[in-house]
């Protein structure tokens, strides 16, 4: 099985990027700072060079640096070089380093959709490139065009050059910006984070594409990400990035197996695995969540005009039990946020029935159900916009039981005491949400759904927005609570590893509908529906154990 | 695609029920009776009482109103009190002028505002940035008439380019109706291109944030046309919007306007008919106007979808 | 605007609740601009104090007098001295621009507020806004003034029904955004009532966006205000305002430009700080400068 990494070398191919002590200085009003410290790298041809690390570590300005594309007057290079060849990047004009850009080093970025023009028709988006860089007849360009959406794979290529990026699909939308980025052959491509917003399938299948591509053209690609498991499918050499600076730099295999610093192990460590946690014993007390034949249909349109229905949720049924963790899994457009908020009554379902504890919930009047919601609470992704900016964090964690009637004296106390329990100091009910960071801000919005003791927490991938390590320490605290408290928590996710970790129980949904049911172990060691076998194949890194650092036999009774 | 046009111009009705109905209330919630005020201060009682009769005020309102909507269906605007003669046929006789006028305005306005704008987003922050804001800000703040006699005072009074006021149909003397409306155009123009300009500024600012503003840097496309081609296409929409609510706010200008340079368009026609207390002929001056407004507004919001495919019908 | 050293900085409770960016700074030009109307706004208010001469008093043998010592602008087609009806003019412009956005911000938030959270009362209400937009403010003025008489009152009644529907779309598109922050879901979920989640977490969200509307509707009403006397709909001229002086000055312009020029320039320079206010105020909230602190 060591078909895990990569092992071509690199000893005789040539240099295409080389950075030397590049450092970048961002003025703002209080002064001068440092956000890229004598940064050095080097990718050879067809080498492809990951830069990890978390947000905020400089990987995307060095990528920003290397195009040309540094916004002008906030950040400017204080030091060092980058070559291109044999070309001094930082030494060249703005007429020069436009030429360049395209036909020498081109960039693919993070969210597709917004990075294509949404009313210029896709192929006219490629066709751009060839124009901009001139020296081929109209005829000829169009051919070349077709010739490299066949090369990514896009299929009726004749109708998707006239469609707009709003009727492609994410991976379609992606596979155009790679056609772009590589129609005129560039040494250097740069790929920003070019799988994060896509699910895991789609992921897939466009990092085969690029590698595919880069074997064919010789391509040095420099691939930034934040996913371990991202790299350890692409990479050829990693860099981790911390606070402006590489900490590390080593072929991936070695990387993986033997990490030195300790940043880099603290990262891989934060890694969660892919193996379900230990079973805990069943839970004899009847479910505190019951949730039967749940169904959710949006319908638009009207007066005048088709109705079109979209069924969201279709028949979704499952039982939570008190101190457990049931894992709603799938990817984007499969109906598990939609569950969770119809589960919160945050919007009404179309039929079933949701029974919380001993209520029928479904169809309860609003003051009704208003009695009833400090029996279940919710956590949200964005942990800037679950906080209300202009409020303190005392009156968000007082708010809650203040309503059922606590005083307010005792509901500061209690929010105090809540506060440490997440793990922060009691200062913080003076502040304002924006006086802390993202995963502080998670601890918050848990302590004010924990605030009102309730049986239930539905945590709506609650984690996902947040850096690995912290979203490790979030990930403990739930445990902590759970352990400590009782509270069965229904846990949304997009993400295997997290599900694998956290979740007792696992649902897997796909197109509104339940395609798998069963313990963790189950659903994702032995999968028995084709779809959930495709979901985690897919997951990025499956092979290798990172926290232990080692690889994972694959011959499970799916591989 | 023909259903959302069909929707639109339907949702095109409702909003007209209630300009009448505004309308008609204006005069009807009028403390003390509306025959009295209408027939003015010299009336006799049997005079107030006849016109009460005719104006049909003895129904209960209701009924009133729907005999006034169904006299508007038919097309009928009501009659001058003070001429006798039809208001569609008034309407009819001074709308061109006004109509012209603002044509040019708006021709004028779009062709020095969005370059202006334009010029505002690109150099953001400079010298050209501050210039254009000024010259903006301050088309907002002076009264239009106050424009119209600065202009009247340099063009007219001191350089004698141009004539002091009056009006030339472009059909029978198109030169001369440059010359008379080119001064009426510009005094309308200077508030209108101070909101077109801002918008178009404040739009492309927006659009040039966007990720695939730097995706076309990022493959190699000049400054000029990632400007003009993905900027300015992307911000057409809001500025097609501001360009139609504006249009409220140069109808209010005209009537500002034909005062100032005595042109006999439907501006002077309303500003006549409140002088003499008119209500017909008022009445009739704001559906009209209303009207116009809402139609510019449902060809711009049919338009739309010309210049961002995602707005499908 | 420009930015210079000798800048300020609002005070940190206030901006934090009005949303602005921790350490934004003013440039001179506001600064300037609020220096402008505060001496217009003062100048106005003890015109008693400043005027050297009764607004009102006819003066047969001074007509149209060119400046002198006595009559600093001269005076007008009655002899009166124009300085004194200028500084005097200004009260009734300013209590219009202030009482039109006063009463215009706060029924159009009520109004905008029950239309962004209560989905059936926000058709009806947004058709009714809509009609309101399509009639032009100075049509709907003149007919509410031809009717009613002029006084402050309809004057400000009048130009309020023009710009109440501007303020409801605006804060119903606020109201409609913030309802979808998870703050607002999360307020739901912790059994918030419905009333208080609208008074403690969406209305203050649309504060700051209607501060600067309002400053955008006291100059727009101040220029209706002037335009109607202008058209001889406003204030009668036994109550001298920046508008009725200009349009008696319409007969003598060509003669004597400063009877249009002096009421003109001040009522510009008035309305032009406001705006500059509204300006400065909507750049300092404009999320987009909180985004580029990296």
């Amino acid at each position: 099985m060591s078909i895990r990494f990569k092992t071509a070398s690199f000893e005789q191919a040539q240099d295409v990027l080389c950075i030397d002590k590049l450092s970048i200085e961002l003025s703002t009003t209080e002064g001068a700072r440092n956000v890229l410290d004598e940064v050095s790298l080097q990718i050879r041809r067809g080498e492809t060079a990951c830069l990890v690390g978390e947000s905020g570590s400089g990987k995307s300005l060095t990528s920003l640096a290397v195009m040309g594309l540094l916004p002008a007057g906030v950040l400017k290079v204080t030091s060092g070089s980058i070559r291109l060849g044999d070309t001094d990047l930082l030494t060249r004009s703005k007429r020069e380093l436009q030429a360049m850009r395209g036909s020498r080093m081109s960039m693919i970025f993070q969210e597709p959709m917004t990075a294509l023009n949404p009313v210029m028709r896709v192929g006219d988006q490629i066709l751009e490139v060839l124009k901009s860089h001139g020296g081929l007849s109209r005829g000829d360009m169009r051919r070349r065009v077709f010739a490299i959406m066949e090369q990514v794979h896009l299929p009726d290529v004749e109708r998707v050059y006239r469609a707009f990026p709003h009727q492609l699909s994410g991976g379609q939308r992606q596979r155009i910006m790679i056609a772009m980025a590589l129609i005129l052959e560039p040494a250097l491509l740069i790929a920003d984070e070019p799988t994060t917003a896509l699910d895991v399938t789609t992921q897939k299948q466009i990092l085969s594409l690029i590698s595919e591509l880069q074997r064919q053209h010789g391509t040095a690609v420099l691939f930034i990400t934040h996913d371990m498991g991202v790299v350890s499918e692409i990479a050829d050499t990693v860099h981790v990035m911390r606070q402006g600076r590489i900490v590390e730099t080593a072929p991936a295999a070695q990387l993986f197996e033997s990490p030195r610093h300790d940043y880099t192990q603290a990262l891989l460590r934060a890694v969660p695995s892919l193996q379900p946690r230990a079973p805990r014993p069943a839970e004899p007390r009847a479910p505190v969540l019951d949730v039967a034949s749940l169904g959710k249909t949006y319908s638009s349109g009207g007066f005048l005009r088709k109705q079109s229905e979209k069924r969201a949720a279709d028949a979704v049924t499952f039982q939570l039990r008190p101190g457990r963790t049931l894992g709603i899994v799938g990817e984007s457009g499969s109906g598990k946020s939609t569950v969770a908020r119809c589960v919160m009554r945050l919007i009404d379902p179309s039929d079933g029935s949701i029974r919380l504890g001993d209520t029928d919930i479904t169809h309860l009047p609003p003051r009704q159900l208003r009695a009833r919601r400090e029996k279940i609470q919710i956590v949200f992704q964005d942990p800037y916009r679950s906080l209300n900016p202009r409020r303190k964090i005392s009156s968000s964690l007082i708010e809650g039981p203040m309503n059922f009637g606590m005083s307010k004296d005792q509901a500061l106390a209690n929010a105090t005491r809540l506060l440490e329990i997440v793990g922060l100091s009691a200062d913080a009910l003076d502040c304002y949400p924006h006086q802390f960071s993202g995963g502080q801000r998670q601890r918050i919005a848990i302590a004010r759904a924990v605030a009102m003791e309730p049986d239930v927490i539905v945590a709506d991938e609650a984690v996902s927005a947040l850096d690995v390590s912290v979203q490790d320490q979030v990930l403990k605290l739930l445990e902590t609570l759970q352990r400590d408290l009782g509270i069965a928590i229904l846990f949304i996710t997009h993400d295997l590893r997290v599900a694998a970790q956290i979740c007792d129980d696992v649902i897997v949904m796909q197109h509104g509908r339940v395609v798998e049911h069963g313990t963790a172990q189950d659903v994702l060691v032995a999968p028995s529906h084709a779809y959930t076998r495709a979901l985690i194949e897919a997951a990025p890194g499956r092979g290798w154990d990172f926290a232990a650092c080692r690889e994972i036999s694959l011959t499970g009774a799916h591989a | 695609m023909p259903g959302y046009i069909i929707k639109r111009i339907l949702a095109v009705i409702p909003v007209m029920v209630i300009v009448a109905l505004i309308v008609f209330l204006i005069l009807r919630l009028t403390p003390g009776d509306p025959a009295a005020i209408i027939a003015g201060d010299t009336a006799t009682p049997d005079q107030i009482a006849q016109l009460r009769r005719a104006m049909g005020l003895d129904e209960p309102i209701y009924i009133q109103f729907v005999q006034w909507v169904g006299q508007l269906l038919r097309g009928d605007l009501g009659t001058s009190l003070l001429s006798g003669t039809s208001v569609n046929a008034l309407i009819a006789d001074r709308i061109w002028p006004t109509l012209n006028i603002a044509l040019l305005t708006i021709v004028m306005s779009v062709l020095i505002a969005v370059p202006l704008g334009t010029l505002a987003a690109w150099r953001h922050g400079r010298l050209s940035d501050h210039i254009v804001m000024a010259i903006s800000v301050a088309g907002f703040s002076v009264p239009a008439f106050v424009v119209g006699y600065v202009l009247i005072k340099i063009f007219a009074a001191d350089l004698r380019w141009l004539p002091v006021q009056g009006y030339k149909a472009p059909t029978q003397d198109f030169l001369g109706f440059l010359r008379h409306a080119i001064l009426p155009a510009l005094t309308l123009t200077a508030a209108y291109v101070a909101l077109t300009a801002r918008m178009t500024r404040a739009s492309l600012l927006n659009v040039l944030g966007e990720d695939y503003i730097r995706t076309a840097h990022a493959k190699g496309v000049g400054e000029t046309k990632v400007l003009l081609r993905h900027g300015l296409r992307n911000a057409a929409v809001p500025i097609l919007t501001v360009v139609g609510t504006g249009f409220a706010m140069l109808l209010s200008g005209v009537v500002v306007v034909e005062s100032v340079f005595n042109i006999p368009g439907i501006g002077r026609l309303t500003i006549d008919a409140v002088m003499a207390r008119d209500y017909p002929v008022i009445q009739g001056m704001i559906l009209l106007t209303s009207g116009i407004y809402v139609f510019v507004n449902l060809i711009i919001d049919l338009s739309y979808s010309l210049f961002d495919p995602r707005i499908r019908y | 605007m420009t930015q210079t050293s000798g800048s300020t900085a609002p005070s940190p409770g206030i901006a934090r609740f009005l949303g602005l960016p921790a350490g934004a700074r003013l440039g001179i030009v506001p600064v300037l601009a609020a220096i402008l109307l505060a001496v217009i706004v003062l100048a106005t208010i003890f015109a008693s104090l400043l005027a050297p001469h009764d607004p009102l008093a006819l003066s047969p043998l001074n007509r149209l007098k060119p400046p002198s010592a006595a009559f600093p602008l001269g005076t007008d087609a009655f002899g009166r001295d124009l300085l004194s009806r200028v500084l005097y003019g200004g009260q009734i412009s300013l209590m219009i621009g202030l009482g039109a956005a006063a009463i215009s911000v706060s029924i159009g938030l009520a109004i905008g507020l029950v239309a962004g959270f209560f989905r059936f009362a926000d058709m009806v209400i947004m058709r009714v806004m809509d009609a309101f937009m399509a009639i032009p403010a100075v049509l709907l003025a003149v007919a509410l003034v031809a009717i009613h008489g002029a006084s402050v009152f309809s004057v400000i009644v009048a130009i309020t029904f023009s710009e109440i529907p501007r303020v409801v779309r605006l804060v119903r598109s606020i109201v409609l955004s913030a309802r979808e922050e998870p703050y607002v879901e999360a307020a739901i979920a912790l059994g918030t009532r419905m009333p208080v989640i609208l008074w403690r977490h969406l209305m203050p969200n649309t504060l700051a966006p209607l501060i600067v509307q309002a400053t955008y509707i006291c100059a727009s009403a101040i220029l209706i205000e002037a335009i109607l006397s202008f058209l001889g709909l406003g204030i009668g001229t036994e109550t001298p305002s920046w508008g009725n002086i200009m349009a008696e000055g319409r007969t003598y312009f060509l003669l004597k430009p400063s009877l249009i020029f002096w009421p003109g320039l001040l009522l510009s320079l008035c309305v032009l700080s406001i705006n500059i206010l509204g300006d400065t105020a909507r750049d300092l909230l404009d999320p987009r400068m909180r985004k580029r602190e990296v």
